[in-house]
């Protein structure tokens, strides 16, 4: 960087994007939702989709119950698209997709929409997350086998360099990895491995079993995105992001002789930690997302292209418009008051920085070295995701432990009523529940009205092109698009060709807790278990579609260690699947876990399933993200106990469990401490 | 509720009736060490034994096994199609290798089968396996007779190479081994006489091509060398489209047509009466039987009529008599002592 006299900038930078992950129902409120973000500043649309289209299946199939416009917006066909961008002028906006599975759908989805406004495929800006490895490893919502899917990445990628040149067609996510527990050299190693997975296939498929020209890798290469995470250290996490920059530009140039500079930059968008965002005491919650963006905003270096900031009550359930609108007012007053933007970057020369930066790399590369002996990312899927669990379990632990310190959680506990709580929706946005019956309607009547001819021939296209290895997925994508086919089809179509996929869980490697912090727990697991006369069985499940299993994982390797025999099965479970093996395993309690939304549907037909499989008697007990009303509901219905992420004392969850199992089956009445 | 209140011989009755939805209770009696859980076991057992039977009871009983991560989940959520297509009811005794930790156990392996919940024609239970690798849970034998009465195929899944597959082999009619390609281990096993010849050999991921080929190829003349030129050898695939499961299929019922089925099902009561007891009395007990192969010699001297609970019986009498030992058997130092 050349010497100025002057310690600022000719001019002040431009603002990163701001964009507010929104979407809610059906397509017509998440584009009036929308139209109103854009007025208020918002300068690109990030797209939040439900559980059923970002796994495949419509709002009319079994898995879709309950939660169906919960997460985001239902988009079950092109005529759902073409509502919710309905007004936005494509060929100036720049929308990111958070979609993985069923990618190449929604970008053909999003293609035919742009295609009806007039809008030419090439003008298109954007990003479609498209980033498998990391639903096999922490988000959950895969759909096709691994093989399947890198090979679905690969022809987007394919597809977009050559027809969508603007389009960022993966944004490698280390995000999720944070939220799963992921140290920062975790986060920086696995991602960087996850990148190298994606591009030696998208190397391979394009060449054809030849090497594609260092040109046309190099614009591969400068297509790829990252999105990232920013946990509440930020000095740490913008050392984290510098050195990614660092370990990535190594990347183009070594491994896929990039030659060009601006190819090889670092170009990534971040939605800041939610994991450690709190229930107790949520307003702490906006302190931490500000100094989150900091993080990712404080180094010219190491810049964010684009932001969107989680609202402050994520930890009670989904936001309301209100709430996004004061996060986003946060990245406005960064960028429009503050001078931030007015620097170099202020870390050049710091000691500190470059030595942080200098500690992660050489920990990334230990770790990277260690994936790619395991055969790559892909092989390594069972490797990582063991490695997760085991940092969220010594996170937790630390917890616990009084180590690592939470405001307003484990310290500093002592509060006055919040009144942002306080009015009569508990502060939270709750979707209206007669939208999944809507959307139930409306797509049989899509399918009832379609020509039948174009959009059964489109699907048997589809299906050709899927067995046929030698053909690029997205042409025959947006044929079915323009048919008229469904989210549901598209994604069946596909398992039919594929197979389906269950990741693993990564619970069976997880160290144990050292012992002197169970050893109570122990001693009376035992004692509960010879007067049942087996050891105590404990069934961990997770209904629905919902992926987001750290929660679950946790509190089966901790009953491990307390002694018990847990049955985990891992995500994606129907009611009659968990109530199948309650009975057939013999377990003694249930455990269910819920972060969506969705357990007001969920949990009294799990609860309906047991009665059908003849153990209404064994307890049922809950943990997710509930409103307290909601938890009252459940207990009436028939839950044992309901937790929240105020709960954060798992052992005391395990005493609690201990407990209601002892007095439960009557062999203890008067147990605990 | 689901302890020892219920009844081992009314459960024994109604699996004899092949009431499958007995299974679930049959199971936690059989696995329960409550006090009278072990009498109402034993009432069970009898109730299901080859004289309540009228014969040996029905069942296939198979036995798979083999390293971790060769894909014997994927390989029997096939299998397990395979049969329900061909009109037969499974149970599956899941034994899952996860070491236990603190008495504690994560049983996972349930997920990776996959199987229609809503048909009541197929029973998963999944238990932890014992000290070492491999090895069966403490009431796998029990449970696997309990089943063989009502179920036509019951299937015992272990993880293990070398070891496993000779308990597994005291249980089951038909021993399966799966290996999958270019991992040597079962071959060199073979080779040096560390682990039986199983009755049937499956190679996994047939998908791979050649590589499977060259497996099958070297497992076919490893068997020609020991003399065992006929145990089928059989590649299979477990992704779509599935490769020789059928064929596998047809391999486990020739096995077992072609078996002395009373004669293995007899050396199995024997060997579950002996497990029993060493569980019960330890090496103790053992020694007073003057040794393994000593108590296995003389349990093949009684009357084959006899059932699982009287055999037990008989072998603690021999070793309180003395059995020609030169120590009496004290306490029990069973694993629940205490």
């Amino acid at each position: 960087m050349a010497e100025t006299s002057s310690p600022r900038l000719p001019e002040p930078d431009r603002p990163w994007m701001m964009r507010t992950y929104a979407g809610h129902s059906d397509a017509q409120r998440s584009n009036e939702l929308y139209r109103r973000n854009l007025e208020k500043g918002q300068t690109g649309l990030s797209i939040a989709f439900d559980l059923p289209t970002q796994t495949g299946y419509d709002p009319d199939h079994e898995l879709a119950r309950g939660e169906v416009g919960k997460v985001g917006v239902s988009i079950a066909h092109e005529g759902d698209m073409r509502t919710l961008l309905d007004g936005i002028p494509l060929d100036q906006m720049n929308t990111s997709m958070t979609i993985n599975a069923t990618a190449a759908w929604l970008l053909a989805l999003y293609i035919v929409a742009a295609e009806e406004q007039g809008v030419a495929e090439r003008q298109l800006q954007g990003t479609t997350q498209n980033d498998i490895l990391k639903e096999y490893l922490s988000r959950g919502t895969y759909a096709f086998p691994p093989g399947p899917s890198m090979r679905l990445i690969a022809d987007t990628i394919a597809y977009t360099v050559e027809h969508v040149p603007k389009w960022n067609p993966i944004n490698i996510c280390s995000y999720h990895l944070q939220e799963a527990g992921a140290t920062p050299v975790q986060e920086i190693a696995y991602a960087i491995g996850n990148a190298i997975a994606v591009l030696d296939a998208v190397r391979e498929r394009l060449g054809g079993g030849e090497a594609p020209s260092d040109e046309l890798m190099g614009s591969v290469f400068g297509r790829i995105s990252f999105f990232v995470n920013a946990g509440v250290r930020f000095v740490e996490e913008h050392a984290k992001l510098r050195a990614m920059a660092r370990l990535w530009d190594e990347l183009g140039r070594e491994r896929y002789g990039v030659s060009d500079d601006k190819q090889r930059r670092f170009r990534y968008g971040v939605q800041v930690n939610s994991l450690g965002l709190t229930e107790a005491q949520p307003e702490n919650n906006v302190y931490r997302i500000a100094l989150e963006a900091l993080a990712v905003t404080l180094g010219r270096g190491a810049r964010a292209r684009a932001l969107q900031l989680p609202a402050w009550n994520e930890a009670l359930g989904l936001p309301r418009p209100w709430d996004q609108q004061w996060s986003l007012r946060l990245q406005q007053v960064l960028a429009y008051e503050t001078d931030l933007l007015e620097y170099p970057d202020i870390f050049e020369g710091s000691k500190v920085m470059d030595g942080l930066v200098e500690e992660l790399v050489e920990g990334a590369r230990g770790e990277m070295q260690r994936v790619a002996e395991l055969g790559g990312a892909v092989e390594a899927v069972d490797y990582m995701k063991a490695a997760l669990v085991e940092s969220h379990r010594e996170r937790w632990r630390r917890i616990e432990a009084g180590e690592l310190t939470v405001v307003g959680m484990n310290r500093f506990t002592s509060t006055e009523p919040s009144p942002l709580t306080a009015a009569g929706d508990g502060g939270i946005l709750v979707v209206d529940p007669a939208v999944e019956a809507r959307q139930r309607e409306a797509v049989a009547r899509w399918r009832a009205e379609r020509d039948q001819d174009a959009a059964r021939t489109a699907l048997e296209q589809l299906a050709q092109a899927a067995r046929d290895e030698s053909q690029n997925i997205m042409p025959a994508t947006i044929a079915a698009a323009r048919a008229g086919v469904t989210t549901g089809e598209w994604a069946q179509t596909l398992r039919d060709a594929f197979g389906e996929y269950r990741a693993p869980t990564g619970v069976g490697e997880a160290a144990a807790v050292s012992s002197s912090d169970v050893a109570e727990l122990r001693a009376e697991v035992e004692r509960v278990s010879e007067l049942l006369g087996r050891r105590l069985k404990f069934l961990v499940g997770k209904p629905g579609l919902d992926g987001h299993s750290n929660g679950a994982e946790q509190i089966a390797v901790r009953a491990r260690d307390a002694g018990m025999e847990v049955v985990y099965e891992g995500i994606r479970l129907t009611p009659t699947q968990i109530a199948n093996s309650a009975a057939q395993e013999g377990v003694h309690v249930v455990g269910l876990s819920i972060l969506s939304g969705s357990h007001a549907e969920l949990i009294p037909a799990v609860l309906a399933a047991l009665r059908a499989a003849g153990i209404e008697d064994v307890p049922v007990v809950v943990g997710g993200i509930i409103p307290e009303a909601d938890a009252a509901a459940l207990r009436e219905a028939g839950v044992a106990a309901v937790y929240t992420p105020k709960d954060w004392d798992l052992n005391r969850m395990m005493r609690d469990i201990i407990t209601l199992v002892g007095v439960r089956y009557g062999v203890d009445t008067a147990v605990g401490a | 509720m689901t302890q020892a209140s219920a009844e081992g011989r009314e459960l024994g009755a109604r699996l004899r009736e092949r009431d499958l939805t007995a299974a679930p209770a049959a199971l936690n009696l059989v696995e329960s060490r409550a006090p009278g859980a072990r009498e109402q076991t034993a009432q069970l057992l009898a109730a299901v034994s080859p004289a309540a039977l009228g014969g040996e009871a029905g069942a296939h009983v198979v036995g798979l096994t083999g390293p971790p991560g060769v894909g014997k989940s994927s390989l029997l959520s096939r299998l397990v199609a395979g049969w329900r297509s061909r009109g037969r009811t499974v149970a599956v005794l899941a034994v899952d290798p996860t070491s236990r930790r603190s008495g504690g156990a994560l049983l996972g392996d349930r997920a990776r089968i996959e199987a229609d919940p809503s048909d009541p024609s197929v029973f998963i239970r999944s238990s932890a396996a014992g000290e070492r690798m491999g090895g069966l849970a403490p009431a796998t034998r029990a449970a696997a007779s309990a089943l063989a009465a009502a179920f036509e195929v019951v299937v015992i899944e272990t993880v293990g190479v070398g070891q496993s597959e000779t308990e597994v082999a005291d249980v089951a009619d038909t021993v399966t081994v799966v290996v999958q390609p270019a991992s040597g281990d079962v071959l060199q096993f073979l080779k040096a006489g560390i682990m039986e010849i199983p009755d049937v050999l499956v190679v996994t991921k047939a998908d791979l091509g050649r590589v499977a080929t060259r497996a099958v190829a070297d497992l076919h003349a490893a068997l020609r060398s020991l003399g065992s030129a006929q145990t089928p050898v059989i590649a299979v695939s477990s992704v779509a489209p599935p490769v020789g499961v059928e064929e596998l299929l047809d391999a486990l019922q020739a096995h077992r047509q072609a078996l002395d089925l009373p004669a293995r099902r007899l050396r199995a009561r024997r060997m579950h009466a002996l497990a029993d007891f060493i569980a019960e009395h330890g090496e103790r007990g053992l020694r007073a039987l003057r040794g393994r192969r000593e108590a296995e010699r003389w349990l093949s001297e009684l009357d084959p009529g006899l059932d699982v609970p009287t055999l037990e019986r008989e072998l603690a009498q021999r070793a309180a008599a003395g059995g020609g030992s030169m120590e009496q058997v004290g306490e029990p130092v069973g694993p629940g002592g205490g």
